[in-house]
């Protein structure tokens, strides 16, 4: 293996030599665009590199035409000059050079691809300083898009999964202009995909083009647009450099994206950063809220994602969501205490409830539905509710009937309560009493028998920070559990006669020694 | 005016005062006109007063002189840089006596006036020595004599014999005349050769004393030589050679008569013992003992103590050694009789090993056992139970207990048989295994010492090591015999993680285990807790890798149980079996449920968890959410209608149909059985009729468990919601009358156990606070103790307040004597003032007038020239 690849490398060296040294021998450039389809990646990794130095030299000395670029024939049989049509050659041969390094983009080696991306965007970097494109007017501003165009279409191809070569692509996107010029390649290329694909999903291309899309991180205020890979002459004038250019197109390719179905797992990705990375940067985000409510009445946890984003607009950006906390109630599952979102839920839920302002029935439908809830919940989630409807209490002083009814009726032969009903005022939470409550202070776990057994007494006047509790997670609640000191073990005191040995032992009725 | 130099100018005065106002005092207090009452308005029973009488012209009058003496002395020379210093010996220290005063004085005066010669003498280093001493320091210092070498001239050359010889003493003597007080007090000036005498007298009196004081010492010595001798020869029998020749000439033998004596003095007493105890009382103390241990398991499940947390100290006696271990164990066998023979020997007669009659009491013993037990139940019946339901509750297990074990009894036949095949080996095995064991120190040891004997010499094994190395035998022990629990503990997970799992085996090396746990709790939970850690760790690193965790192996499931055996399941908070639960709780939200062994290994969980609460009721949600996922993987219609899955289960997907058996031939001959836990570890290759019967069997057990779970939860005030949705799967969706009857027989009571219970709701309603009190504006009356002393606060607190008013008084009172400082002051230098004008009008005046004489001489001279 080794021996082909030194002599190609030799070979490539001495033709690369020479081409530069005399245009006399300006064929052997063949002879390198040849070895870039070679099959040994070795060679092909050399041949990129020698291009790359080959082109870079040639573009940095200004050989290859400038301007709209005739055809080959066309150009043998006009009245060029010789010189011209050396560089018409040559700009031939660059040409499919760029085209060879394109395809190999999609070459199964991983360095191959990481190489070929690199060169091209060197490629980009040089034609921006030394443009190909004839100035139309004195001072316009050039920039090669269209190359540039080329590397993002092969980034997010549609069949396979992109995303290393994603990721090593993110530190061009730090540069404004690139970020500015891919992200409007985006847009259009989805656009095109889209169309041709006519609504038939494609979930690798998705994927390739949210892995793309998420990692760009846009600069929050004006005076940071300062990193350019391209100097133009005027600065100041390029639209390049506005913030609000770069918004727009960030927010035109967010919309053309989502515009189109995303499979579930894709639905929730984008749903979890949106609050975050997108709304902010966005021109108008109210634009969102087509997306944002159709998401938030899908159901599961997609909604309770959607919340976040639903909680950004409601709050920052005056939207008006009819019957939001009757869906709100609506979310509200078994489901709830067991999914990942856990903790991000009850942030927001916290933050819905907290309004002084909400009606005592709202405010009683959705205790009671979090403690009927919690019959079902594992202890981490009621180590967390608990205080939670503490909370409640303490900011909706009416709902304490909940806890406290001296004067009610005596005995009652059903919970007054519907849990079926969609409706929170006709829930007739009020009249209910917290039983569940009750029950969980036989919970088996001591912390949260004692966190229930907190509504016996009267509550005290400050909130309990829930903060920490979110995050608990059943690993962490066992490890304090075995870390907590204890003064003597107690024991069993009653004698063992084997594995299930005790008197009216459960196992030896289900289970046999065997 | 600083306090120190102020109090030493008092003290100063009042040496001087004394004299002269001495006499005065008692003439003024009988003058009425000098005295002044403070009249009391009311007579106070107990009440010492100070100050009813004063005298204020005198005290006044004091004042004066003592400022007039001090503060005017000082006024007058305020500009005045010379000082008069008084360096006079030991002037102002009170507490050397004049005398020693004036001696010391004296001294000083030589030495200076011997230096003061110096001064002439050329050759200054060359000083008169006696064996190496300054002769000059030997006169100076009589105190540094050596005791030994008393002469009768020694007193001769102390300091003050000198002084008194050579001069000194008249001047002594004239300025102890001119200040001494005592002195001229008690007689006259003694005359010179009166001095010498008695400084002879005494320096004879100390010598005698000295003498006596070390005829004493030696005595002392003497006598405790003697004494240590007497001693030594009881501590130990080697005496010196030479002093046991002493010995025997010294003293005649010592009589066999007091050999004897002491003898018997030395000898153990035989201490009174207990009477032995008859059956039932033994029975009874058993009964005691085990209503005590329940009573306690109760306060701890109500998780009192962990409110209160004061724990006593437990008693320990000066002998315990801390290590656990307890006598009260099989160790010491209690005296019996048998068919009026006492009942020793034999079993001791093998040496070390008397535990061995552990096991054998299983066998042999068991009918004695029922015995014991009916004898508790009768002397319940007798002694009308005083208490509660804890001891009816207790009797009433015995009595299910006792039955059982007849029913297995009579169940077991072929057992018995087999029982005494195995008495017989274990026989072999005593006999075969060597007596003594090591302690293995690593697991690989004891795995080497147990794998591949069979269970009997196992056992033997384990129980020899237990005995060999307990831990009153040796300092070690107990560190090795705790690492011991850890490797068999060990060993058991391993056991049951071969193929096939040997749970037999597991089943009987629980005993030693149990054993180990009772001697060495600490240790015993900490490994426990490290392998729950272990277990617990490696589920949360599959979770984060994976997103999902699957159900552990077999060995963890026998911890699991084991831990449930060793530790009371019941308390409030236990440090093994809390988090033992917590642990239990994630197998059941976090572990996929795919195959037929999750199924199993789930059921096995929920089992557990069902032991664990059976007897604190506590309530578990994960162990319903369980159920319910059970049964919906049982029923064939996948849409999940009045009620809902939670985590582990979903409503349809590749293993949601895991229970269902659509076969009915498999159901009519299905037959309920036991679930093998073998086949955990595997699932043997079987046909399809096996493994649908299997499935039915995990249904069975299912709903058993429900059942069991109705029954423990009915006084939850939220019974119904709870048991919702299992009540809605069993009524509406599983299709009973395809299952076979055993099957439906149980859904039946399933379904009773339900639905039985009535329907209650009380509201609820908090805890009575107790009122806030209003604020009362009425004065807050304590009681007066004792009058005159501050009242309340803590010591350091009166001690506080005491200094504080003692500091306010006195700086009153400094702040009047700084007035009254002042006024006189200003008195005095009135009184100048005063005093200078009129010097200065009389100067004037006579100026005036010699002028006016001059005048007039003047004039007359004048006039007498005009006359002339």
């Amino acid at each position: 293996m080794a021996q082909p690849g030194q002599d190609a490398a030799a070979a490539l060296a001495s033709s690369l030599e020479s081409v530069l040294r005399s245009r006399g021998s300006a064929n052997r450039v063949f002879e390198i665009l040849e070895l870039l389809q070679a099959d040994e990646e070795d060679v092909i990794l050399c041949a990129i590199r020698t291009c790359s130095r080959l082109f870079g030299a040639l573009l940095e000395r200004g050989e290859l035409f400038v301007g709209q670029l005739p055809g080959e024939e066309s150009s043998l049989t006009d009245n060029y000059s010789a010189e011209d049509k050396y560089k018409i050659w040559m700009r031939h041969r660059y040409n499919s050079c760029v085209n060879c390094l394109v395809e190999l983009m999609g070459h199964e080696s991983f360095q191959v691809k990481e190489l070929s991306l690199a060169t091209l965007m060197k490629f980009v970097e040089l034609e921006g300083k030394y443009p190909l494109v004839k100035a139309e007017w004195k001072g316009s501003f050039s920039f090669p898009r269209e190359l540039l165009k080329l590397v993002v279409e092969n980034l997010i191809p549609c069949e396979e999964d992109s995303s290393l070569l994603i990721s090593r692509f993110q530190e061009y996107l730090e540069y404004d202009d690139i970020r500015y010029f891919v992200m409007k390649a985006v847009a259009e290329n989805i656009g095109h995909v889209m169309q041709k694909t006519k609504e038939v999903p494609l979930p690798v291309y998705q994927q390739n083009v949210f892995s793309l899309i998420s990692s760009i991180s846009m600069p929050s205020k004006e005076n940071e647009v300062v990193n350019f890979m391209v100097k133009q002459a005027n600065q100041e004038e390029w639209k390049v450099s506005k913030l609000k250019e770069h918004k727009r197109a960030f927010e035109r390719m967010w919309l053309g994206f989502l515009k189109h179905k995303l499979p579930t797992g894709l639905y929730k990705k984008v749903l979890v950063i949106l609050h975050d990375s997108i709304l902010p940067h966005l021109n108008e985000p109210t634009l969102m809220i087509d997306f944002l409510t159709v998401a938030y009445d899908i159901g599961g946890a997609i909604s309770l994602l959607a919340l976040n984003g639903l909680f950004v607009l409601i709050h920052q950006h005056n939207l008006e969501y009819p019957d939001f906390y009757k869906k709100l109630y609506s979310l509200l599952d078994p489901s709830i205490y067991h999914v990942k979102y856990r903790a991000r839920f009850f942030h927001l839920a916290d933050l819905f409830l907290s309004s002084s302002h909400l009606p005592a029935y709202l405010v009683a439908a959705f205790i009671k539905r979090l403690s009927r809830l919690a019959l079902t919940a594992p202890p981490q989630a009621l180590l967390m509710v608990i205080p939670f409807i503490c909370n409640l209490f303490r900011r909706h002083p009416a709902c304490k009937v909940l806890v406290h009814r001296p004067s009610g009726p005596e005995d009652l032969s059903e919970d007054p309560y519907i849990m079926d009903e969609e409706e929170p005022s006709e829930s007739r939470a009020l009249e209910s009493s917290l039983w569940e409550l009750q029950t969980l202070q036989s919970h088996y776990h001591p912390d949260v028998a004692q966190a229930a057994a907190v509504v016996n007494q009267s509550l005290s006047e400050l909130e309990d920070d829930i903060s920490e509790l979110l995050e608990l997670s059943a690993y962490e609640l066992f490890d304090r559990e075995l870390k907590k000191k204890a003064t003597g073990v107690p024991l069993e005191f009653e004698q063992v006669r084997g594995l299930f040995g005790k008197k009216d032992d459960l196992f030896a009725e289900h289970f046999a020694l065997e | 005016m600083g306090k120190p130099t102020k109090q030493r100018r008092k003290g100063q005065v009042t040496a001087r005062a004394k004299g002269p106002s001495g006499a005065g005092t008692a003439l003024v207090k009988n003058n009425p006109f000098e005295v002044k009452v403070n009249k009391q308005k009311f007579n106070i029973l107990g009440r010492r007063t100070k100050h009813d009488v004063g005298l204020p012209g005198v005290s006044r009058s004091k004042a004066v002189k003592k400022r007039t003496q001090t503060l005017l002395k000082e006024y007058k020379e305020r500009e005045k840089s010379n000082v008069f210093k008084d360096k006079r010996f030991g002037e102002y220290n009170t507490k050397i006596s004049p005398e020693e005063k004036m001696m010391k004085r004296f001294a000083l005066e030589r030495q200076q006036n011997h230096e003061k010669k110096s001064i002439y003498n050329l050759n200054e280093d060359d000083e008169l020595t006696h064996y190496g001493q300054s002769l000059a320091d030997i006169e100076k210092l009589n105190d540094v004599i050596d005791s030994d070498s008393d002469t009768e001239e020694r007193g001769i050359l102390s300091a003050e014999l000198t002084a008194a010889h050579f001069g000194g003493g008249g001047g002594l003597l004239r300025r102890k005349a001119l200040t001494g007080e005592q002195d001229e007090e008690e007689e006259k000036p003694k005359s010179r050769k009166e001095l010498i005498e008695e400084l002879i007298a005494k320096s004879k009196q100390e010598k005698r004393e000295r003498q006596t004081q070390r005829e004493n010492a030696l005595e002392l010595t003497e006598k405790l030589d003697t004494d240590w001798k007497e001693i030594q020869t009881l501590l130990s029998h080697k005496t010196p050679k030479s002093e046991r020749k002493d010995k025997e000439e010294e003293k005649p033998k010592p009589d066999e008569y007091d050999m004897i004596v002491r003898e018997l003095g030395f000898e153990m007493k035989a201490q009174p013992s207990d009477r032995m105890k008859t059956e039932e009382e033994l029975a009874k103390e058993e009964q005691e003992r085990l209503q005590k241990l329940e009573a306690d398991r109760l306060r701890r499940m109500h998780g009192k103590d962990e409110q209160e947390n004061k724990k006593k100290p437990k008693h320990m006696s000066a002998d315990d050694l801390a290590d656990g271990f307890i006598l009260d164990k099989d160790d010491r066998r209690l005296l019996s009789y048998k068919g009026g023979k006492l009942n020793v020997g034999n079993e001791e007669e093998e040496g070390g090993n008397e535990e061995e009659g552990e096991s054998e009491e299983e066998s042999e013993g068991e009918p004695g056992g029922e015995d014991e037990e009916e004898a508790i139940v009768e002397e319940d019946d007798a002694t009308d139970s005083p208490s509660d339901l804890e001891s009816d509750m207790g009797s009433e297990e015995e009595v299910t207990a006792n039955e059982e074990q007849k029913e297995k009894h009579k169940g077991n036949e072929k057992k018995l048989q087999s029982e005494e095949e195995q008495n017989a080996k274990i026989e072999a095995a005593r006999s075969e295994l060597p007596y003594t064991f090591t302690v293995p120190e690593s697991y690989e040891k004891l795995k080497s010492l147990l794998f591949g004997r069979i269970i009997e010499e196992q056992l033997v094994i384990l129980e020899r090591i237990q005995k060999c190395n307990h831990p009153s035998l040796a300092v070690g022990n107990k560190a090795k015999l705790e690492k011991l629990f850890g490797f068999l503990l060990e060993y058991i997970g391993e056991l049951a993680t071969v193929e096939p799992p040997e749970l037999r085996t597991i089943d009987k090396l629980v005993l030693p285990l149990y054993s180990l746990c009772q001697m060495f709790p600490e240790a015993a939970s900490n490994s426990v807790k490290f392998v729950l850690q272990d277990a617990a760790h490696d589920m949360e690193e599959i979770i984060e890798v994976k997103g999902r965790a699957t159900f552990p192996g077999l060995d963890m499931l026998i911890y699991l149980k084991i831990t449930a055996i060793l530790f009371p399941t019941s308390d409030f908070w236990h440090p093994v079996v809390t988090p033992a639960l917590v642990y239990m709780s994630q197998l059941l939200t976090k572990c996929q449920v795919m195959t037929l062994q999750d199924v199993v290994k789930g059921l096995f969980v929920c089992c557990l968890y069902l032991e664990y609460v059976s007897l604190s009721q506590r309530f578990i949600p994960e162990l319903i959410n369980f159920l319910v996922g059970i049964l919906h993987l049982s029923i064939p219609q996948k849409r999940p209608q009045g009620y809902i899955l939670v985590h582990p289960f979903r409503p349809a997907g590749k293993n949601s149909d895991l229970l269902l058996v659509c076969d009915k031939k498999d159901m009519e001959t299905w037959k309920k059985q036991n679930l093998p836990l073998s086949i955990v570890t595997r699932l043997k290759e079987s046909s399809k009729t096996e493994m649908n019967h299997f499935r039915l069997s995990c249904l069975a057990v299912c709903l058993d468990l429900i059942k069991k779970c109705a029954a423990l939860y009915e006084s939850l005030s939220s019974f119904h919601e709870i048991m919702q949705p299992i009540r809605v799967l069993l009524t509406e969706h599983i299709l009973v009358s395809e299952y076979p009857k055993q099957l439906q027989e149980l859904h039946q009571n399933a379904l009773k156990e339900l639905e039985d219970k009535g329907k209650h709701y009380t509201p609820l309603v908090c805890e009575k606070k107790k009122p806030v009190p209003l604020k009362l504006y009425m004065p807050k009356i304590v009681k007066v103790l004792e009058f005159g002393r501050k009242q309340g606060g803590s010591k350091e607190e009166q001690e506080r307040k005491r200094l504080i008013h003692k500091h306010k008084r006195e700086f009153k009172g400094a702040v009047r004597e700084i007035r009254k400082d002042n006024q006189f002051l200003a008195r005095m230098q009135l009184s100048e003032i005063m005093e200078r004008d009129s010097d200065r009008k009389r100067k004037v005046k006579n100026l005036f007038n010699s002028l006016a004489t001059q005048e007039g001489e003047w004039k007359a001279m004048k006039r007498k020239k005009f006359k002339n």
